[in-house]
């Protein structure tokens, strides 16, 4: 059904090298030794931070809620391991500014002591709302790294009454291979969690689409989802950024997102295949969120793997194990090669967001050596979204924010294929998000300024009615006083 | 404004396709045509290529002096080295030196730096300082060598070349004659038609390249391979040369079928190192071609007809370079029109509709 369309179905993008090969092919390991201290971010989602509601001094067990979700899109956060509270305070961000945020500081104290849940008989019989709620308190985001709230996904899924849930095993990043391991060895628990989101969302047809360079993985969830008629597995091209939602859900369903949209508003929704899992482990366990797996790689990584670590796990810790030169790394990226933030150092936590750290040498990476722009459309035609870099950056280059953002600026992915491609080391995706955070900050400001300036006038408007009521006032007391007095002087006059 | 020592986004991987490679796979490209036009041609042409490209050079470095910039790096992107190439290539292979010089001086200065460098021109340096020339030393530009290949007995010496080259031969008309193109073009003012003017062209000679013409671009064949590695590498898209050459053979074809005495078939045009080498490497610089594969095909198609009409019709037989420069100036408006659909947008980016 789909052959025909592939070519329309599929706009811009890149064949990166993909150097999976050295972790995709070993298991997933799960011995990492339990760090003595995790750093728990109360931020790892996309919405509000969580609101603390543990004292410091405070005794927690695996999986107890640390924190809880504020307001409409947020997520709870939990402890990862059964220990002490040290600290509540702001350290370092997992972030290429390495800025403070506030986060929990937990003291392991090598228990691993699981908080007891009830058990739970057969979820298939609970309200499908239910399994929103219960996705919702364990803290579940996007483990793709959109880390969006699945609750909230799985709420506006069921309002919208989609049609197609599609499960993203695309994992079209160069490198990171912890989904492709998770759907070899962890398919029927997926399969479980894709059954469980199914049933939360009150649909009835899932789409597993897996890129076709996992061919063991498709073997894998071909073989689990057999029993289930409802889902469907299929190989789609290997292609970056196959696993961008809008794009895969172009390609499986032949629709479009509208810009400013939500996909179930066309009836689709998409899920990553690790947050099908941790739906799995919410549902089935009672077991919230709290480690992932975590691809190490790259060339100054001794023992590249896929690794399953708690939260808030240091990347010194995991380069520890995995043995990293920290002489031969070159740059630090948080997430997959194409869309990762470099970080600045290597003291910050791991989060729900971190799909992967790459330690990379000089020769892995793009030169950064910039050059003037030759026009040669490379970054035209391999943008997905149908943008033209190279003149979104020339408006940028000139402070014109304004002819960027009318030309697509808003619609920039950040997929990196165009700073992939450049053959001037541009580094366009740096431009867009310069320029869209400046942007953001010029309309605050103008809001700002402009939230003060109807302040002012209301202050203004509001002291003249003062005014004139103390003048109207005074007015009338003077009225008054010489009524009285006018009245005096008759009573004087009549008893005179 | 931002200065980046160590990007913080992606991608931190990429190609490893600098404009250094590009412009030296440009040269690759061009490399069997140059070779075989310089064999062809003999000493005089090998002193003209030397001292155009070596001018060129020197331009861009003085530039570059003038701008305060290193003037190494930049000249390693190789961007100058093709600009002087293609335009030595397009030379009559006899011209003195000073044209060389002067056209270098063109390209390299009102084509390129007054623009603000690589990347900002708006018209291909090489054609513009092509068109300049031949506007401006029309005899010059339009004496065509015979073919009088190196070590030929007939063919002028080392010595005599030093002279053609750089005091100018009072006689060459012993060694010159006009292109196929122009020669159609004085023997129509004549009466003549078609069929009897072109009774000794040479469809095979012209293939190979054995014939009269600019300097590097005699040969049909030669150009033609060049071309397609660059599209098979991935240098150039296959939008600009087809368009371009479909809409030439398309004209031709209509306009001879309609009167073969007066309008030479399609397969004299297409049989032309000249036609190909603009359909490949000069029609297709990036700098001046638009950015979208739509608008690259209403490029092609343009410099296609203009060409067409220019050989036909105009005053200037050899004059495909003014068709590129006339389309360079369209390319702004091209690319303010033909842009690509931005995803979740239509046409006019307004976001499409939700789907009942």
């Amino acid at each position: 059904m789909l052959t025909g369309l592939t070519s329309t179905r599929i706009r811009g993008g890149v064949h990166a090298e993909e150097r999976k090969a050295n972790t995709a092919i070993q298991s997933i390991v799960t011995d990492f030794p339990l760090p003595k201290t995790l750093y728990i971010p109360l931020q790892q989602h996309v919405g509000k931070p969580a609101e603390p509601l543990i004292r410091v001094g405070e005794q927690v067990l695996k999986g107890q809620l640390l924190a809880y979700s504020q307001g409409m899109i947020s997520a709870p956060v939990h402890a990862p391991s059964s220990g002490v509270i040290l600290d509540v305070n702001d350290y370092p961000a997992p972030h290429p500014s390495a800025l403070p945020i506030r986060m929990i500081v937990l003291a392991t104290d090598g228990k691993e002591e699981w908080l007891k849940t009830p058990e739970l008989g057969d979820p298939f019989q609970l309200k499908p709302e239910d399994i929103s709620l219960r996705v919702g308190a364990a803290g579940i985001v996007g483990l793709g790294g959109a880390t969006f709230p699945t609750a909230v996904k799985l709420n506006m899924g069921r309002e919208n009454r989609i049609d197609t849930l599609i499960i993203n095993g695309a994992e079209c990043e160069p490198y990171l291979s912890c989904d492709d391991r998770q759907m070899q060895e962890r398919s029927e628990q997926i399969i479980d969690g894709v059954r469980l989101m199914l049933h939360g969302m009150e649909t009835h047809r899932a789409v597993v689409a897996i890129e076709d360079n996992k061919p063991h993985a498709f073997a894998a969830m071909s073989a689990a989802a057999a029993p289930f008629t409802e889902i469907e597995v299929i190989q789609i091209p290997t292609r970056y950024p196959m696993g961008w939602d809008r794009q895969m859900i172009r390609y499986v369903t032949g629709r479009e997102v509208p810009v400013g949209c939500r996909s179930s508003e066309i009836g689709v929704t998409i899920h990553n295949v690790g947050t099908a899992y941790a739906t799995h482990k919410a549902i089935r366990h009672g077991q919230a969120l709290v480690s992932r797996v975590i691809t190490v790689s790259g060339g100054a990584v001794a023992r590249p793997m896929n690794v399953e670590v708690p939260l808030g796990t240091l990347i010194t810790e995991l380069f520890n194990f995995c043995e990293v030169d920290i002489q031969q790394t070159a740059r630090i990226v948080m997430g997959g090669p194409m869309m990762g933030d470099s970080l600045p150092h290597a003291n910050l936590p791991t989060v729900k967001a971190t799909s992967g750290i790459l330690a990379l040498t000089s020769a892995e990476l793009k030169s950064t050596d910039e050059q003037p722009c030759i026009r040669c459309a490379s970054c035209v035609s391999v943008c997905p979204a149908g943008l033209r870099p190279l003149d979104m950056a020339n408006r940028i280059r000139v402070n014109q924010l304004d002819a960027a953002v009318d030309i697509g600026l808003k619609d920039c992915i950040s997929c990196g294929c165009c700073s992939y491609i450049c053959p001037s080391n541009i580094p366009l995706v740096q431009y867009f998000k310069y320029a869209s955070g400046e942007v953001a900050a010029r309309q605050q400001a103008q809001h700002k300024s402009e939230q003060t300036k109807r302040l002012m006038e209301a202050r203004q408007a509001r002291l003249e009615r003062i005014a004139q009521q103390q003048l109207e006032d005074e007015q009338a007391r003077i009225a008054a006083k010489k009524a009285r007095e006018r009245l005096q002087a008759e009573q004087q006059e009549s008893t005179a | 404004m931002m200065i980046h020592h160590k990007p913080s986004s992606g991608a931190h991987i990429g190609v490893n396709k600098s404009v250094g490679q590009i412009m030296r796979s440009v040269v690759f490209a061009l490399m069997p045509a140059t070779l075989f036009g310089l064999a062809c041609f003999g000493w005089p042409a090998i002193f003209l290529f030397i001292i155009t490209v070596g001018s060129a050079l020197l331009f861009e470095a003085f530039c570059l002096r003038l701008k305060g910039r290193a003037i190494r790096p930049v000249l390693d992107d190789g961007s100058a080295l093709v600009t002087g190439w293609l335009l030595a290539m397009t030379l009559p292979p006899w011209a003195p030196w000073w044209i060389g010089v002067v056209g270098a001086g063109l390209a390299i200065i009102l084509g390129k730096h007054v623009y603000g460098g690589l990347g900002q021109n708006l018209f291909n340096p090489a054609m513009l300082a092509r068109v300049a020339l031949l506007i401006s030393f029309p005899v010059e530009m339009t004496t065509w060598a015979n073919v009088s290949p190196l070590f030929f007995s007939q063919s002028p010496g080392l010595i005599e070349s030093w002279q053609i080259t750089f005091s100018g031969l009072t006689q060459l008309d012993a060694y010159t004659s006009a292109t196929t193109l122009g020669r159609i073009k004085t023997e129509f003012s004549q009466n003549r038609l078609l069929p009897d003017i072109l009774s000794d062209y040479s469809a095979v000679l012209n293939f190979i390249g054995w014939t009269r013409g600019s300097l590097g671009e005699t040969s049909t064949v030669l150009m033609g391979l060049g071309g397609f590695w660059l599209i098979r590498e991935k240098i150039i898209q296959w939008q600009i040369p087809l368009s371009l050459l479909a809409t030439v053979a398309l004209l031709a074809t209509m306009f001879h079928w309609f009167d073969s005495d007066h309008y030479v078939s399609p397969f004299l045009h297409l049989n032309s190192g000249a036609l190909l080498c603009v359909a490949f490497f000069i029609a297709t610089d990036y700098v001046t071609s638009p950015n979208t594969p739509t608008g690259q095909c209403v490029f092609g198609v343009g410099c296609g007809l203009l060409i067409f009409v220019i050989r036909t019709w105009g005053a200037y037989p050899e004059g495909a370079g003014f068709a590129v420069l006339l389309m360079n100036s369209a390319t702004p408006l091209i690319d303010h029109y033909i842009r690509p659909r931005i995803y979740g947008r239509d046409r006019k980016g307004k976001p499409l509709e939700i789907p009942k």
